[in-house]
């Protein structure tokens, strides 16, 4: 556990994500990015991109092979796919992240819970229209493996994956510091199947600061 | 399963081929120690891929074998692993880069050592994705077949080198018609010092009709559903 002492009123960005919506935003090198789980056990399905050539993305595999853990916390650095820091994670009062649950998708919720359930708000619809304004030159194919920032999805030896209750209360956030200028995409995640949002999907906020604020 | 086709993939080299929907494909770790990174797409619609999550969370494993199946983004069934020796190939570990290799096993060159230079997992799939015209942009983690990674509760990986057999093999049972993408370079967390790549013999055959008892369909309800919404496909 790691706290920051960024204080929100010095924040050059401070905006609240409602459950269910989608979020996507520039972040500068330098600045600091964090999302705080202001209800607890809010599931933040999260990617992030190169700004500057959106090929290069956030790694689930390079991230995890590179630092041998598939949970992410503070010293974490966020590797691209092509092994480079995007982010590292300076502060983190939850203790870990998730790696490898990826988003739910109308599709996806189909197979893990009825058919019929193909109508229920998902984050790859949220991730969709977050990326559909051309301006971010991002397509379904740019969505790969994202973070689940506050969300416990424990591995046992044995290879099991499990979907436990989240480790997150209310206020708990993570910091990152940009370590090139990413366009951060977020789905504040609507799943109501399972325990990852406490069957409650609550709101997040979203703050960013410029270094020496 | 009636072979159609085999062929062996070098040491360190990659392949790619279309595996059409009824087909099965038998990966051989012939001398044993092999590792054989894979990726899978919707042949006729390459933005449906292999998804490690979906795959993951809807059959709640962090590994596969015999009895699992591998899902896309779609909530489809790619392919199913209808026999595996093995017992065990790894979904989480990723692949190396050129930097990776260099670092890990010491500079190579072409020029210097021909076809016996240091190859690289990323750097294959990426030309053979390319002739299909996809790239970086399709890149998503892959499969580690015959290798295995274990996750302590600290959320630590380690490569357990196990007790790799010569003639271990897994068979995929192709349940769409699949671009299937191959590298046999290196398992990233192998910790062999040197650069010892391993041939893998492969074969593709005619696969017995899915029977209503099929074992991969009844693992899990879920694995039902996601064979209901592949059948719907291709109604």
């Amino acid at each position: 556990m790691t706290e920051s002492a960024f204080k929100p009123e010095n924040a050059i960005y401070d905006e609240t994500v409602l459950a269910g919506d989608g979020w996507i935003r520039e972040i500068k090198a330098g600045q600091f990015f964090r999302i705080v789980d202001l209800e607890g056990n809010q599931a933040v399905d999260t990617l992030f991109y190169n700004a500057r050539e959106t090929s290069e993305r956030y790694s689930a595999t390079d991230t995890i092979t590179g630092q041998r853990n598939i949970y992410l916390t503070t010293g974490t650095k966020l590797l691209s796919n092509l092994h480079n820091p995007m982010l590292t994670i300076v502060a983190d009062t939850c203790g870990r992240h998730d790696t490898l649950g990826g988003a739910c998708a109308v599709e996806s919720n189909q197979v893990r819970y009825a058919i019929e359930k193909r109508h229920m708000h998902a984050c790859r619809n949220s991730f969709l229209k977050a990326i559909s304004d051309p301006v971010w030159n991002l397509t379904k194919r740019d969505i790969t493996a994202n973070i689940n920032f506050f969300m416990n999805v424990p591995v046992t030896p044995e290879g099991k994956l499990t979907f436990e209750d989240g480790i997150s209360n209310p206020k708990k956030y993570v910091e990152m510091r940009a370590e090139m200028d990413v366009i951060a995409v977020i789905s504040n995640c609507p799943q109501l199947n399972n325990p990852c949002n406490g069957y409650d999907p609550t709101p997040i906020q979203v703050l960013i600061w410029s270094p020496g604020t | 399963m009636s072979v159609l086709w085999e062929d062996t993939i070098q040491a360190g080299a990659s392949w790619s081929l279309l595996l059409r929907r009824g087909n099965e494909l038998r990966l051989e770790d012939t001398g044993g120690g092999a590792n054989v990174a894979a990726l899978f797409y919707n042949y006729e619609c390459p933005v449906e891929r292999y998804n490690m999550p979906d795959t993951l969370k809807a059959q709640h494993t962090a590994h596969l074998t015999r009895g699992f199946v591998l899902y896309s983004d779609m909530g489809r069934i790619l392919c199913s692993i209808t026999d595996d020796t093995r017992g065990w190939h790894d979904p989480l570990g990723g692949h190396n880069d050129a930097h990776a290799v260099r670092e890990k096993y010491g500079p190579s060159s072409y020029q210097k050592q021909r076809n016996a230079w240091h190859r690289n997992t990323r750097d294959n799939l990426l030309a053979e994705l390319g002739k299909y015209g996809l790239g970086l942009r399709d890149l998503s983690p892959n499969v580690n077949f015959f290798n295995k990674v274990v996750v302590g509760n600290d959320g630590s990986m380690e490569f357990a080198p196990g007790n790799p057999r010569p003639g271990d093999s897994v068979t995929l049972r192709a349940e769409m018609n699949l671009l299937v993408i191959l590298d046999t370079g290196q398992h990233p967390l192998d910790p062999n010092p040197q650069y010892a790549p391993k041939p893998v013999r492969f074969s593709v055959g005619k696969a017995a009709a899915v029977a209503a008892d099929d074992p991969c369909r009844l693992s899990r309800p879920e694995n039902d559903r996601g064979f209901i919404n592949t059948e719907r496909y291709f109604l």
